[in-house]
């Protein structure tokens, strides 16, 4: 082994209650793609918030060498100006502001007072074509979707000159084509010299981009493997991340599904005035009992509105059409009316809009269904203690305690928390949209099995997601939509890849 | 070990207890610079009579700015309510009662109008409230142009900001002389609840297998905050009393405490604080708590308007000047958070004291008022920036 671009030694991280890292070390060779995989929880992300000063020196215990002169960053400043540059779990795009400004924000080009507006947009024009972005750099972020914001993130980090890149979960939010793109960007990024540092726990695309991979679990390193010794496979990784075997990633399931329809929706059509367009179109679909059904499709294609416009519209659109619960027609004028009638939503995005995170677990759990633990409004403490508890376990929500501010868990920690919630609604109709993203393979199979017993004990779950594999493991029915429409039913017996792809993108 | 829990306690409580511990090292200094009148009897009493009408003015602003807004109108709605109850004693003939009962309806409607034009029309509170200002500041010159100051002759009425509870036992008994008997009562009375309530907290969370402090930790606390409670019944006692003022304002911290603390209304603003969107989504309406928030405050209003009215046994055509912002000074002293979804009551009301304490010294000591604006001002940035300093630590 050449010697390493980047060294930390022993490094460890501890939180009250926590200790996140310990005695980590974790090296890696110059213009490596270097992959960091574990389960929630396991300090991926707090290790790569170490390395990039986020976590000051004397914050942590151990050492970091760059190229091997011993480091100690004050602030994120020091590791930008050291050539590293981070990509966060959450992105951090100002989202009212364009393309160039975000990529250039906080490192503006000058002109005297002011901001040289055509240098700005030709630097970042430049950038936009490192990441093979081909769009009018005046665009408003918000305007793009997660793909392409994610490529500008990383046009952002690339113009701040950096030899070593880390993205934290850069495809979670990814479909497939996406998390193409972007591998590809990266290997392009790699053949220029950059290193990277990828978190991710989409365990194929780093079998197929991985140079190095390091497990870490429970805050330890458990191994640094070379793809090119042939010794990575996902099951030597799974084993590795969670000490045991996963046979089959998709437990079995018996089916259990009942001719009554539970939920119903017809003749649906949507139309966004924030968007100024109509978002659905004549959508038809029916969950019976006991049933999973899987709505697959591209990002953008609709799934979320549909989820969001059953569920009481909270974004206040315009609705034609008809829903049934148990056969009697309902009109939901808010997500409580929804929830009172036993349809309960997972949101795709847990941080805006699904927790509280400046509240704590317990809370947080209780928080949709409060009611249910008060006599004559007065919220009983110790049943809520005992609720929370009762899905901390259920769940194996890892938390020092449940009194825990909920911004405090790792991503996938902070999903199981938004999923107890629900759970504690005791729904008959569970809308779960990307109910896997950002959770390892052991939790993935957690909620899988729960999902499961879920659907024996007589619940019915619409399941949205982008990852085909899953929808493909899980549903017992799927529908495609892309741009609003229903494109298509399949069974799950006649259901393939290509099938739901072609489908997907008619 | 028990000193080392307690330095962890004290320090992960650090923020909570700030307020107390600035409260107290304010009262120290006062005393010392004053000569020990400051802490005398008297101008305790006092000082908690001038603090009324804003601590109740600042908890209802309390839970204003926890979900994220903030109402300017507060202060002329207090002044323009305190006239109409002047008036409508004076000129309509209404019993004191009714009176009081027509400014606190009257106010729960106007801050429920705004609230309906922050919750349903959209517009933003600071706008929407802003135009409160402007139109009740109209309205109160409007009501009291004819006859300026009104003399309130109502001595019920003025009872309230002046006067105190009524002693069980005749004043001149040799028994404890020079206290207020009814006030020693009631402290006694509160410190056992208080104990018997923590006890009782205490056991249920164990019989549920619950985590619960260290027993030693725990009676220190119960002994400590016991004895804080006797000494500030002893020193209340020693003048006239609890006044009617004082233990309005009591009920009206515990009321809100205990729906803030207790209920799931208290804890659906709590949730609309923390993350409109996602409080909206677990079926919480926030417009439903946008507009209960709001009408509290003007519920608020009217109390205080009342409370200030009969304080100074008039309303005057300045009424309420300025007070929107002392209470929003309270309440931020009081560790509130501007992003929302974060502050006590309790907390406001130690700030609604700290901020009047501060007057109220530096008027014994003789101050100018241009510096003590300034020192005011002081004290209001070093509670905010200790209250984010704690904050970030903390997480
Ligand atoms: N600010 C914090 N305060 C307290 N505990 C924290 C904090 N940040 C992280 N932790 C804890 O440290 C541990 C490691 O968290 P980290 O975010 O590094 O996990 P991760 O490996 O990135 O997980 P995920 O895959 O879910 O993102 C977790 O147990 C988490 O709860
Ligand atoms: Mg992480």
């Amino acid at each position: 082994m050449s010697t390493p671009i980047l060294e930390m030694k022993n490094i460890t991280k501890t939180f009250p209650g926590v200790r996140a890292l310990s005695d980590v070390s974790f090296r890696v060779t110059p213009g490596a793609i270097h992959c960091l995989v574990g389960e929630n929880g396991a300090g991926k992300s707090t290790l790569m918030k170490v390395l990039s000063g986020v976590y000051p020196y004397g914050d942590y215990t151990g050492d970091i060498l760059l190229r091997s002169a011993p480091q100690k960053f004050r602030g994120i400043a020091d590791s930008e100006r050291a050539g590293i540059g981070i990509i966060y779990q959450e992105l951090a795009l100002v989202p009212d502001m364009t393309v160039f400004d975000n990529i250039m924000l906080g490192h503006e080009i000058k002109n005297g007072l002011t901001v040289d507006l055509n240098e700005t947009i030709k630097k970042a024009t430049e950038m936009l074509k490192k990441v093979r972005l081909d769009l009018n750099p005046s665009t408003k972020v918000k305007d793009l979707g997660v793909g392409k914001q994610q490529l500008v993130e990383i046009a952002k980090a690339l113009s701040r000159d950096v030899s070593i890149l880390i993205l934290d979960e850069p495809t979670a939010a990814l479909n497939e084509d996406d998390c193409d793109n972007l591998l590809d960007i990266l290997r392009a990024l790699k053949r220029d010299g950059v290193t990277c540092i990828m978190i991710s726990h989409k365990l194929k695309e780093v079998i197929r981009i991985a140079d190095t991979v390091t497990v870490l679990r429970d805050g330890q390193t458990v191994c640094t493997l070379d793809a090119a010794s042939g010794e990575v496979s996902e099951g030597v990784l799974i084993k590795h991340m969670v000490g045991r075997e996963i046979d089959d990633v998709y437990p079995k399931r018996e089916k259990k599904i009942s001719d009554e329809v539970v939920l119903d929706v017809k003749d649906w059509t949507v139309f966004s005035h924030g968007l100024g367009r109509t978002v659905l179109k004549d959508v038809n679909f029916h969950v019976r009992r006991g049933e999973i059904v899987g709505f697959a499709g591209l990002m953008g294609s609709g799934r979320t509105e549909l989820a969001r416009s059953v569920f009481g519209n909270p974004d206040g659109y315009r609705i034609a059409g008809e829903v049934a619960v148990e056969g009697v027609p309902k009109r939901f004028s808010e997500p409580r009316a929804a929830i009172d009638s036993g349809v309960a939503y997972v949101t795709e995005d847990r941080k805006k809009n699904g927790l509280i995170l400046i509240q704590d677990v317990k809370q947080n759990v209780t928080l949709a269904n409060l009611r249910s633990l008060a006599s004559r409004g007065v919220v009983d403490a110790n049943g809520e203690t005992k609720v929370a508890e009762d899905y901390r376990a259920a769940l194996a929500i890892k938390t020092p305690s449940i009194g825990q501010t909920v911004v405090n868990l790792s991503g996938g920690n902070q999903q199981k928390v938004s999923v107890a919630k629900w759970l504690f609604v005791k729904p008959k109709v569970l809308i779960l949209d990307e109910p896997t993203r950002g959770i390892d393979v052991g939790a993935k199979y957690e909620i899988y099995t729960l999902m499961n017993r879920l659907v024996d004990e007589g619940m019915s779950i619409v399941m949205i997601s982008s990852e085909l594999p899953e929808i493909l493991g899980m549903s017992d029915r799927i529908y495609t939509v892309s741009s609003g429409r229903i494109t298509g039913e399949l069974a799950i017996k006649d259901a393939t890849q290509e099938k739901i792809m072609q489908l997907a993108t008619s | 070990m028990i000193f080392k829990d307690l330095r962890t306690a004290v320090r992960s409580n650090i923020r909570e207890y700030g307020m107390y511990i600035a409260l107290v090292v304010i009262m120290g200094i006062f005393t010392i610079t004053t000569g020990g009148v400051f802490i005398s009897s008297r101008n305790i009493a006092n000082l908690l009579n001038q603090t009324g009408y804003i601590a109740v003015l600042a908890i209802g602003m309390t839970l204003v700015i926890v979900i994220r807004h903030i109402d300017l109108s507060v202060g002329f709605l207090s002044g323009f309510l305190g006239a109409i109850a002047a008036i409508a004693m004076t000129a309509w003939g209404f019993p004191a009662w009714a009176a009081i009962l027509a400014a606190l309806a009257m106010g729960t409607l106007a801050g429920l109008l705004t609230g309906f034009l922050v919750a349903n029309v959209g517009i933003p509170a600071f706008v929407a409230s802003l135009a409160g200002w402007l139109i009740y500041r109209g309205a109160l010159l409007l009501v009291t142009l004819k006859t300026g100051t009104i003399i309130i002759p109502s001595k019920f009425f003025n009872a309230i900001g002046n006067g105190y509870l009524p002693d069980i036992f005749p004043v001149d008994s040799t028994f404890l002389p020079d206290l207020h008997k009814l006030t020693l009562l009631i402290g006694i009375l509160a410190i056992i609840l208080f104990n018997f309530q923590s006890l009782r907290d205490r056991k249920n969370r164990q019989t549920y297998g619950f985590e619960v402090p260290h027993s030693d930790m725990f009676v220190m606390k119960l002994v400590f905050i016991s004895i804080v409670l006797g000494l500030i019944t002893w020193v209340i006692a020693g003048y006239n009393g609890m006044s009617w003022t004082l233990a309005i304002v009591l009920v009206v911290v515990m009321v809100y405490h205990f729906v803030t603390t207790k209920t799931v209304l208290g804890r659906h603003i709590y949730a609309v604080g923390g993350n409109p969107e996602a409080a909206e989504l677990s079926g919480v309406s926030v417009k439903k708590i946008t507009l209960i928030v709001f009408g509290s405050m003007g519920l608020m209003c009217g109390l205080s308007g009342i409370l200030f009215a009969s304080r100074l046994q008039s309303a005057t055509t300045t009424a309420g000047t300025l007070f929107e912002l002392d209470a929003i000074a309270a309440a931020y002293i009081g560790g509130v958070s501007a992003a929302g979804g974060v502050g006590k009551v309790t907390g406001s009301l130690i700030g609604a004291i700290v901020y009047m304490s501060l007057t109220s010294g530096m008027n014994l000591m003789g101050t100018d008022i241009s510096l003590q604006y300034i020192i005011r001002g002081a004290v209001l940035v070093a509670a905010v920036v200790f209250d984010v300093t704690t904050r970030r630590a903390k997480s």
